[in-house]
């Protein structure tokens, strides 16, 4: 099977692809795009939260074929250049990172909460990334992260 | 630019990966690899009576299918004892033990090969109880019999009495280590006969030694390197895919990949060991500990693993922090057809801490007595005893860390407040306040940091001075896994400190360097950064020597800011100037005191290293008509020694408290007639955002007097304490006993 997307802004067409794909295997294993992680690839843990035309989605829960014609974003094209992200930025900053894995999940789907709610209350933050698992951090830290980042891009 | 010591540094793979571009082991990739996939048992006890792979092989790309006869070298492999198949051989032991392996040019043709390979079992009746395994009519999993280790302490008067005596039983679940990434790695076959393997491990070393010996291989043909680790808590401890993807890579001749799905990584890794404690506590009417009697039962299920180690650890500290002149334990693990159990952060600890601290709390409602000043009353500190006749040394603030958790602030009553996230139930509306009570509960607990008994507990560093680009460099190689604890971090702080560069890179960790141990038992900052520490000073040494000899500088004293200065902070030479083309290498190995083997009869001796201790409060609101848990807030006290990254040394004590509110109110492995029921994230539940409450702390720096820095092992303790302070809370809101883990809704109601 071969898709034809926009990935990131970039126009991508993945060849020989399975038929039972996900888009996170087929950005994963087909596009060179591993940021998206696979740790249990049935929509509970969040690791690979990707925009799908603007939606938020696990990449793992979306058929490739579904992604036919249709804009991608994903992790890796947050920051700009050298430069990251605010919400990535904070992360860094507020010591919202041990493993890892997690991550680039949390930083998409924060990425989404800030563009819907740019001052989120720790009520809000907690609602909007109650689709994400982390083992590593107890979120505390993510939640810093959260609140450091909203001041940043969307300052009183 | 690295931090120094003490100082809150962001990590150095940190931007990596929040750009989802860190390379983790499930990330791996190489032109014209092939993908492993595992053929498992169905059973959780089978004979084998054929395994017939002509299908599976007739399948378009698959390019091998491996049995127990491929195995090159030693048949079983296993951290304390050898017993643990590569490959099935004649008999399946536990529910998705590996018998077969195929590699395949795509990953679901693999995963349909695997499917294609007929094995036929003999099925046999588990032996799922271990209660029943103790007994000599159980049916004998091993040569040796079913009991792994029988650990026994006879400490002071073993006929003591006492006025007011409580007895209890205790069961716990059993807990997954749950880290996020899979296990994974990529082999791939140097054409010489020799393998590299890149891996998600805790310990390199340990892994290439049951890998050289699997593979009939010499250890220098077998060179491993760290791969991104997503997360560990003990998972890693044993082999997963690494002799299979070997295996499959010098059947092939070309690079394997295996990355284990979740489902699968649930059968691919131990977990932590459900126990039955049973325990008699007597104490006088002022409430000081007489004895305490207890007998401790670990499921270790189908396999070895690190039980014996584990046995010990809820042995030894079985009766919690607290002076106490007669104990008498007797502590099992043994084998049986469950799932294998191993290594999970807190390590016995966890077990045990749940039972002492229940009984702490009976004996202070029986004495009619605060039960923070009952442990208070029995704290143990600094030249106190265990249960083992091991002075304790150094800082042992159990008292102190019991009176900060008490004086730290409650949290507001939610009262009419309608936040449903606040509520138990959440957003599940399960109730507006009614029913709802508050509970308020304590919990004190310690275990060993290092390696115990005997063990030869050591690392390696090899720190390398030089100037690349006019600036002084220093190259720090270890082969230390980081697991995302910020171990890597930690080394260049350490490095950075003892030189006064500020241009360090920790290489990536492999096998070209000697063993560091293993990421576990709370031990890399101690023991790593100690041969970090270690090497870096030999070569301030040699720097030093340099500066005197060479420029006749006698006052060089010490190395700052990229220079050698002098006693008052003058710069006598740059480092640059001084190296010039020259570089200084040091490798040094750092062995920290040594311990022993505890007596087989009396379970006496210097068994461990160093103790860490933590004090846990948790509120908790119950509704009481429908049995769920709202844990409203943790606070923690711990004595850290010393914290060489503070934020990182925050994110440990978070972090730790979520795996123990997991076990206590959320997470179980439920294991029926052998079989996992919940091998997913959608059926183990794991704690949220959404779970998870702020966590209130106060870290103590008290110094350890033997350790680097005075620091002290961090990453075990806040999840040993945490959930035994949540049930408590539990306890005290619903008057119900609460003798299991992880509290179940019928546990609170009756149904």
């Amino acid at each position: 099977m071969r898709i034809a997307c926009t990935v990131n802004g970039r126009p991508r067409v993945a060849e020989d692809v399975w038929e039972g794909a996900s888009l996170l295997a087929v950005l994963r294993e087909n596009m060179d795009l591993p940021g998206s992680k696979n740790a249990c690839e049935q929509g509970e843990c969040g690791s690979c939260s990707v925009y799908l035309d603007g939606r938020l989605v696990c990449a793992c829960l979306v058929l490739g074929g579904q992604a036919q014609g249709r804009e991608v974003a994903t992790v890796e094209g947050l920051a700009s250049g050298d430069a990251l992200h605010p919400v990535q930025e904070a992360f860094l900053e507020a010591g919202a990172v041990q493993c890892g894995f997690c991550t680039p999940g949390f930083v998409v789907a924060t990425h989404d909460l800030l563009t819907r709610t740019p001052r989120p209350t720790t009520v809000e933050i907690r609602e909007a990334l109650a689709g994400n698992i982390c083992r590593c951090t107890g979120y505390a830290k993510i939640i810093d992260a959260v609140h450091l980042a909203a001041d940043r891009m969307a300052p009183r | 630019m690295t931090g120094r010591v003490g100082e809150s540094v962001r990590r150095e793979d940190g931007p990596q990966k929040v750009r989802g571009d860190f390379p983790y082991s499930s990330d791996l990739k190489v032109e014209g690899m092939l993908w492993g996939a595992t053929v498992r048992s169905p059973h959780p006890h089978a004979r084998i009576v054929e395994i017939d792979a002509a299908d599976a092989l007739a399948m378009p790309g698959v390019h091998a299918v491996l049995t127990h006869r491929d195995v090159p070298g030693k048949k079983v492999y296993g951290l304390e004892i050898q017993d643990q198949p590569v490959l099935a051989i004649d008999v399946v032991r536990y529910w998705g033990e590996a018998v077969a392996l195929v590699a395949a040019d795509h990953p679901e043709r693999a995963r349909r090969a695997a499917q294609k390979v007929r094995v036929t079992y003999e099925v046999l009746e588990p032996l799922t109880d271990p209660e029943v395994a103790l007994t000599d009519a159980a049916p004998r999993l091993h040569p040796d019999g079913n009991v792994t280790r029988h650990v026994k302490i006879r400490h002071g008067d073993q006929d003591a009495r006492a006025e007011v005596v409580v007895s209890g039983e205790y069961e716990i679940g059993m807990q997954d280590q749950a880290p996020l990434g899979p296990e994974s790695g990529l082999a791939i076959p140097d054409g010489a006969g020799g393998i590299d393997l890149h891996v998600a491990t805790q310990w390199l070393h340990v892994d290439r030694g049951q890998l050289a010996a699997c593979l009939a291989l010499p250890p220098e043909k077998v060179r491993l390197t760290l791969a991104g680790v997503g997360g560990a808590f003990g998972a890693r401890e044993d082999l997963s895919m690494q002799a299979h993807a070997c295996m499959l890579a010098l059947g092939t001749g070309r690079p394997v990949k295996m990355s284990y799905s979740r489902p699968e990584s649930f059968v691919g890794h131990v977990h932590r060991h459900p126990g039955r404690l049973t325990y008699e506590h007597g104490a006088t009417r002022e409430g000081k500990l007489v004895y305490v009697k207890a007998r401790v039962l670990l499921d270790g299920g189908a396999y070895a693993s690190s039980s014996t180690a584990v046995i010990a650890n809820a042995c030894c500290f079985a009766v919690g922090p607290y002076e106490c002149p007669s104990a008498t334990v007797d502590g099992w693990v043994v084998y049986t057809n469950n799932p294998p159990c191993g290594a999970m952060r807190g390590f016995g600890s966890v077990q045990n801490c749940y039972a002492h601290e229940a009984q702490m709390d009976k004996l202070a409602a029986a004495l009619g007595m605060d039960p923070v000043e009952l442990r208070k009353r029995n704290a143990m500190q600094t030249g106190s005893h265990l249960i083992t006749g091991q002075a304790v040394e150094g800082p042992a603030p159990v008292a102190e860390l019991l009176d900060r958790i008490k004086k730290m602030p409650l949290p507001r009553s939610v009262g009419t407040l309608l936040d449903l996230t606040q509520m138990p139930g959440g957003v599940s509306n399960t109730t507006h306040g009614e029913g709802v009570v508050r509970g308020v509960g304590y919990a004190v607990g310690f275990k060993n940091v290092g390696y115990s008994e005997g063990f030869d507990d050591y690392s390696t560093a090899r720190v390398r001075l030089s100037v690349v680009d006019g600036r002084p460099r220093v190259e720090v190689h270890t082969a230390a896994a980081e697991v995302g604890q910020g171990l890597a971090t930690v080394q260049a702080q350490i490095a950075a400190t003892e030189l006064g560069v500020s241009d360090v890179v920790v290489l990536q960790a492999d096998t070209q360097v000697g063993s560091a141990g293993s990421s576990s038992a709370s031990r890399q900052t101690y023991i790593t950064g100690g041969a970090v520490k270690a090497a870096s000073e030999a070569v301030r040494e040699r720097v030093l020597v340099m500066a005197r000899s060479e420029l006749g500088r006698s006052s060089a004293a010490r190395l700052e800011r990229d220079a050698v200065v002098s006693s008052r902070g003058e710069v006598i030479v740059t480092l640059a100037t001084l190296l010039g083309d020259a570089m200084i290498e040091e490798t040094r190995e750092f062995r920290p005191q040594r311990t022993y083997h505890l007596h087989p009869e009396t379970g006496q001796a210097n068994a461990h290293l160093q103790y860490a201790f933590a004090a846990h409060r948790a509120v908790v609101d119950v509704d009481t008509e429908l049995g769920l848990v709202k844990v409203v807030e943790l606070a923690t006290a711990q004595d850290v020694g010393k914290a060489i990254n503070p934020q990182a040394v925050e994110g440990q004590l978070e972090g730790g408290a979520a795996q123990g509110l997991g076990l206590a109110v959320m997470e179980e492995i439920q294991v029926k007639d052998g079989v996992i029921r919940n091998a997913s994230f959608t059926d183990y539940l794991l704690p949220t955002i959404l779970d998870m409450p702020p966590v209130r702390m106060e870290i103590l720096e008290l110094g350890d007097p033997h350790s680097p820095y005075g620091l002290k092992g961090v990453g075990e303790p806040p999840t040993i304490s945490s959930g035994p302070a949540i049930v408590a809370a539990i306890r005290a809101a619903t008057g119900r006993p609460i003798t299991r883990v992880p509290v179940r809704p019928h546990d609170i109601v009756d149904t």
